[in-house]
């Protein structure tokens, strides 16, 4: 009965080998289906399980191995057709996936929506109405309650903040159109309204940002080590090991037993990754080709490709470069205790803009630059955890991207020269957005922050 | 004793703009309709500006005429200025507006009702209902006659316990010294109305041989003007100007002066104003900062010398506003003829009353217009229209008409009086419709013509010419989408004129219009159409397409509103019932009553998780009722 297609992990989080993402609705099927590598979704029996690979269709690359349960009403659990996406347990992977699945249209469910889905579709028989009913009472509120107080104080000031400075430049849209006579007001201009729009948008996207660095802090920043056979990679594991005490973590119950490695570098905890192995397996390119390594290697935050400063630049080494081509890495110049053979200034057109670091691991020379080049990349150089305002609860983050999204329009309506009153349509959709997620949008403010605003009428 | 004085299906108590328009159209829709009203030479009075329109409410009166009101008809045949507000910006916000010649107005509109069939005027004062059985059944005059009717609809306005106040005068009286309504507001009090009381005002009027206008700037009409009605061809053309001027600080000085002596300020108002329209005393002390404030001279007909003095709405004592008067440029020696005045009143707390103006605990009565907490000529209008045609279908046994937010302002406006209510005298601003874009000005008819024709108040003829224009707009849009334009010399130079980038190879005529730049008139020299189509058909041709984006952006929005509004409400549902649903909450549904899941959630104070718990229980019902089966 309802349209949306409703989505959530319906597993405890970061518990457990498997996690599931499960989807109800017309288009739980379609949007699983155009994520999946593997069988044709749509056309499976119901109720089938099968195995396949979720694919992020704007780069192409694999996000996740999974399984996918596919279930047509009216036998589901909602009456609606239910898709299960089993992947690896743990947060990184499951909140990938649902954000693909997001992206592809689904809308995050509230809080016993899928209960209250079965309920109106009649899975539920009466005698257990009324607690649904108290259910659905609690979890929203509940909901709302924990949301709001996980919320950083910063973060909900700095939003309410955002809100206030929209809500005035819709008001003098607003004035301009409902008192066009009236020269008190300064009528609202295309140049005006850049400037407005561009503010937001850009502390909107620094949010963004930051909500990548809590994940960060959270997850911890996973990092790949790359090299030709003997330019230096173990000295470089060792030196970063020994350096900063590393913890051996052992996460069991993956299905693939992975050994991560935890370095903490200046406040950023580094996790050295060998999923693929690709620290252990020294000929990588040769091994799988530029393209598999590309794609394996981008599953990475962090890659260090490390260059014997005693070499002349190989084609292998060129190869790396093409692999890693527009991913976040740091070039390692290793062993500058050799003689130089190696040209500095390639390397540097190589790299094109990102770090390039001199070392001699050995001698444990220029772990410190490399250190500082790490804190660099991700955090301008000033990371400072305990001051970070930053965005961790899925359904805020999907909210800012979409007030960006809808801040984007308003820009491009703009640049179009589309009258202000139509732009500001979607000023006013980014005002309703950030309201969401702090659980405002009454419609009424607008009006009383036009009268406060401006000295109006006849 | 009272005497039988008739039978009637509709009576419609006032003759303002709510009422002129609800009797005419429970009138034209075939119900037998009597208009009682105290002066029958004040129908469709304007106590306030001489003037109809602007943002919003423009829109209002265009949509009144496309349902077959006669507001648009009657400014057109009788204003002084014509003028279209906003050109300068989006199709969405244009607005027209007019100064109406109000003698004019009011003979125009007398003439139009006493034409009509069905309608019978009489002058009377109206003290109170027949209430049988908890139903309405008609009124009781104040010479003692009683009309007996199916419907009955109250339009009185400020009249009811009016109460004009000037400085520290003040004396029962409705606007412009006519008599006030007392005994029929204690008689809706009597039947448990709850009643609120809200302020509204007016400035000075001054002759216009004492003004001084070469000190003032000009404001003329536009010279090629536009019309409310779709069915007006001509035009006005020897239009009159309005003139603007500004107070100063000598003004403010006055002002802040003799602050304690204004009604507003000195306690002797009770009533809420309405804060668009404040008067100049709450500007001068509001924004202390601004050095001037405008203030246009309006005139109020062709054949009078009265000037409305637009800006200067007062309560001060009559000498402080000649004081005031003459400190503003141009009016060094003007002569008030009328003073400015406050005036208070009651109205009834409109979540009392059904989306279709009718009171839910009197069936039979309606109430539209200002009694019902709103403010403008063309807010009664509206609701006088929507009222009479529900008072016509209860008459008639036909079925009641709403129209919904994203169909019209009108249906924006009623929704948010019967679900909101308003704690303000409440007017129409553009900024209260969520799907502006869809509710535009150049479209009304388009929206409303065919249901106007479907409830019997527009013609076979206007319903033809209405359908043919639609055709034209759809037959050239589909050949704008089928035609190419190659980048050929005589393309790109049309381009290049209007300062658009060349093209790089063939286009469709209609993904070019879509440019901002370009505009109906060069794709028509480029690819004209078989004939020449008219210029309204072009407007349409352009909007729908330039802004097709926006559009069907906001057309998604209505759909999910849309959803939820199907989702209708039993009348018979009982809130306590309900387990888990705030207190807060169920008071207000059991106050608003609301029709649909989709108006419930509108109701301020109400919360998501309150209308999830209202949907389930209506499911719930829902499916007892098809296992009882």
């Amino acid at each position: 009965m309802d349209i949306d297609t409703i989505t959530a992990i319906s597993t405890p989080i970061g518990e457990g080998a498997i996690a599931i993402v499960r989807l109800s609705g017309q288009e739980a099927v379609p949007i699983s289906n155009r994520l999946f590598q593997g069988v044709d979704l749509t056309k499976v029996n119901s109720h089938t399980i099968h195995y396949g690979k979720i694919i992020d269709p704007i780069t192409n690359e694999v996000a996740e191995e999974v399984m996918v349960n596919v279930m047509r009403g009216p036998r589901t659990f909602t009456r609606e057709d239910v898709v299960e996406i089993n992947c690896h347990g743990g947060i990184a992977s499951v909140n990938r996936l649902l954000e693909l699945v997001l992206a592809e249209g689904a809308r995050l469910a509230e809080p016993g929506e899928f209960t209250k889905r079965a309920f109106l579709n009649g899975r539920i028989d009466l005698s257990q109405a009324e607690a649904v009913m108290d259910l659905i009472r609690a979890k929203t509120d509940k909901a709302m309650n924990v949301a709001l107080k996980q919320m950083d104080g910063r973060l909900s000031k700095l939003i309410q903040k955002l809100r206030q400075e929209l809500l005035e430049t819709v008001a003098h849209v607003e004035v301009n159109i409902d008192y066009p006579e009236y020269d008190d007001v300064e009528e609202m201009t295309h140049d005006m309204l850049i400037k407005k729009t561009n503010e937001v948008y850009h502390e909107i996207e620094k949010l963004l940002q930051m909500a990548k660095q809590g994940k960060i802090l959270r997850e911890g920043l996973s990092t790949a080590i790359i090299g030709r056979p003997n330019v230096g990679k173990s000295s470089l594991l060792n030196a970063l090991v020994h350096e900063n005490k590393a913890i051996v973590t052992d996460i069991p119950g993956t299905t693939r037993d992975v050994i991560e490695e935890y370095v903490n570098i200046r406040g950023i905890p580094l996790r050295l990754v060998d999923t693929a192995g690709i620290r252990e397996t020294e000929d990588i390119v040769e091994r799988i080709g530029v393209e598999k390594s590309r794609q394996v290697l981008k599953e990475a935050d962090l890659i260090l490709l490390v260059l014997n400063f005693g070499d002349e630049l190989t084609e292998e080494d060129v190869n790396l470069f093409k692999v890693v081509e527009g991913l976040d890495i740091i070039v390692i110049v290793n062993k500058t205790d050799l003689e130089q053979k190696i040209d500095i200034d390639r390397i540097k057109k190589f790299a094109n803009g990102r770090p390039v670091i001199t070392t001699a691991l050995i001698e444990e020379i220029g772990i410190d630059e490399l250190e500082q080049a790490i804190a660099n990349t991700f955090f301008a150089g000033e990371l400072d955890a305990g001051d970070l305002t930053y965005v961790s609860n899925v359904r805020h983050i999907q909210l800012l991207k979409q007030a960006l999204q809808s801040l984007t329009d308003a820009m491009s309506g703009i640049e179009d020269g589309m009258p202000i009153d139509l732009v500001q349509i979607d000023i006013t959709r980014t005002w309703e957005l950030l309201g969401e997620i702090i659980g405002d949008t009454v419609q009424e403010s607008l009006i009383d922050q036009l009268f406060s605003q401006f000295c109006l009428g006849k | 004793m009272t005497y039988d004085a008739g039978h009637y299906d509709v009576i419609v108590i006032g003759g303002g703009h709510a009422g002129c328009e609800a009797a005419y159209a429970a009138a034209h829709r075939g119900a037998k309709t009597l208009m009682l009203t105290l002066n029958l030479d004040m129908l469709a009075f304007m106590p306030c500006n001489p003037s109809i329109g602007g943002p919003a409410k423009g829109v209002v009166v265009r949509e009144i005429d496309a349902l077959g009101g006669l507001m648009g008809k009657v400014i057109d045949k009788t204003y002084i200025q014509m003028r279209m507000l906003n050109t300068g910006k989006g199709p969405a916000v244009r607005a027209l507006r007019a100064q109406a010649d109000k003698p004019l107005y009011i003979q125009e509109m007398k003439s139009i009702l006493e034409n009509e069939r069905n309608l019978t005027l009489r002058q009377a004062m109206v003290e109170r209902l027949i209430v049988e059985d908890g139903v309405c059944k008609g009124v009781i005059t104040e010479t003692k006659a009683a009309y007996y009717a199916d419907s009955v609809v109250i339009t009185t306005g400020t009249f009811m316990r009016g109460r004009v106040i000037i400085g520290d005068l003040s004396y029962e009286s409705g606007p412009n010294n006519q008599r006030a309504s007392v005994k029929l507001s204690e008689h809706l009090e009597e039947l448990g109305f709850e009643l609120v009381r809200f302020k509204t005002g007016t400035p000075p009027r001054v002759n216009s041989h004492t003004i001084d206008y070469s000190k003032t700037e000009i404001q003329p009409g536009d010279d090629n003007p536009r019309h409310f009605s779709y069915e007006t061809t001509e035009a006005i053309l020897d239009q009159i100007p309005c003139w603007l001027t500004y107070t100063n600080e000598f003004t403010h000085k006055v002002i802040d002066e003799n602050l304690n002596l204004s009604a507003m300020y000195s306690g002797m108002i009770k009533g809420t104003g309405p804060r668009y329209c404040p008067s100049i005393e709450d500007k001068v002390v509001r924004f202390n900062d601004k050095p001037r404030h405008q203030i246009f001279l309006e005139p109020e007909g062709r054949n009078t010398e009265e000037i409305y003095v637009q800006g200067l709405s007062t309560s001060m004592p009559e000498y402080v506003q000649r004081e005031m008067l003459r400190t503003i440029p141009g009016l060094e020696n003007s002569e008030i003829m009328r003073a400015g005045y406050a005036i208070e009143y009651d109205s009834v707390v409109p979540t009392q009353l059904w989306p279709t103006l009718e009171l839910k605990a009197i069936p039979g009565l309606f109430t539209a217009g200002q009694i019902n907490g709103t403010s403008g000529y063309e807010e009664a209008a509206g609701q006088g229209l929507m009222a009479g045609i529900n008072a016509a279908s209860r008459a008639m046994g036909r079925e009641s008409f709403i129209l919904d937010r994203s169909q019209a302002y009108i249906g924006v406006m009623i929704d948010d009086l019967v679900t909101k209510g308003t704690n303000e005298p409440y007017r129409l601003l553009t900024s209260r419709a969520e799907y502006r874009l869809l509710l535009r000005h150049d479209n009304a008819d388009i929206r409303l013509t065919e249901i106007g024709y479907n409830i019997g108040m527009i013609s076979e003829e206007r319903y033809k010419l209405f359908a043919e224009k639609k055709l034209l707009i759809e037959k050239e849009q589909e050949r704008l989408a089928d035609v190419m334009l190659k980048p050929t010399e005589e393309v790109q130079k049309v381009i290049e004129n209007s300062g658009g980038t060349a093209l790089k190879e063939a286009i469709r005529a209609l993904e070019l219009l879509k440019r901002p730049e370009i505009k109906y008139e060069m794709i028509e020299q480029l690819t004209p159409a078989e004939q020449e189509l008219p210029w309204d058909v072009k407007e349409q041709v352009e909007i729908q397409i330039k802004y097709q984006g926006y559009i069907a952006k906001s057309n998604q929005q209505v759909e999910r509103m849309l959803k939820m509004e199907n989702k209708i409400i039993p009348e018979n549902i009982d809130y306590d019932d309900i387990s888990g649903i705030a207190t807060e909450a169920k008071e207000k549904f059991k106050k608003v009553r609301p029709l649909s899941v989709g108006q419930a959630s509108r109701i301020s104070g109400v919360n998501p998780s309150d209308v999830s718990i209202l949907l389930v229980y209506i499911e719930q019902g829902r499916i007892a009722r098809v296992s009882n089966e």
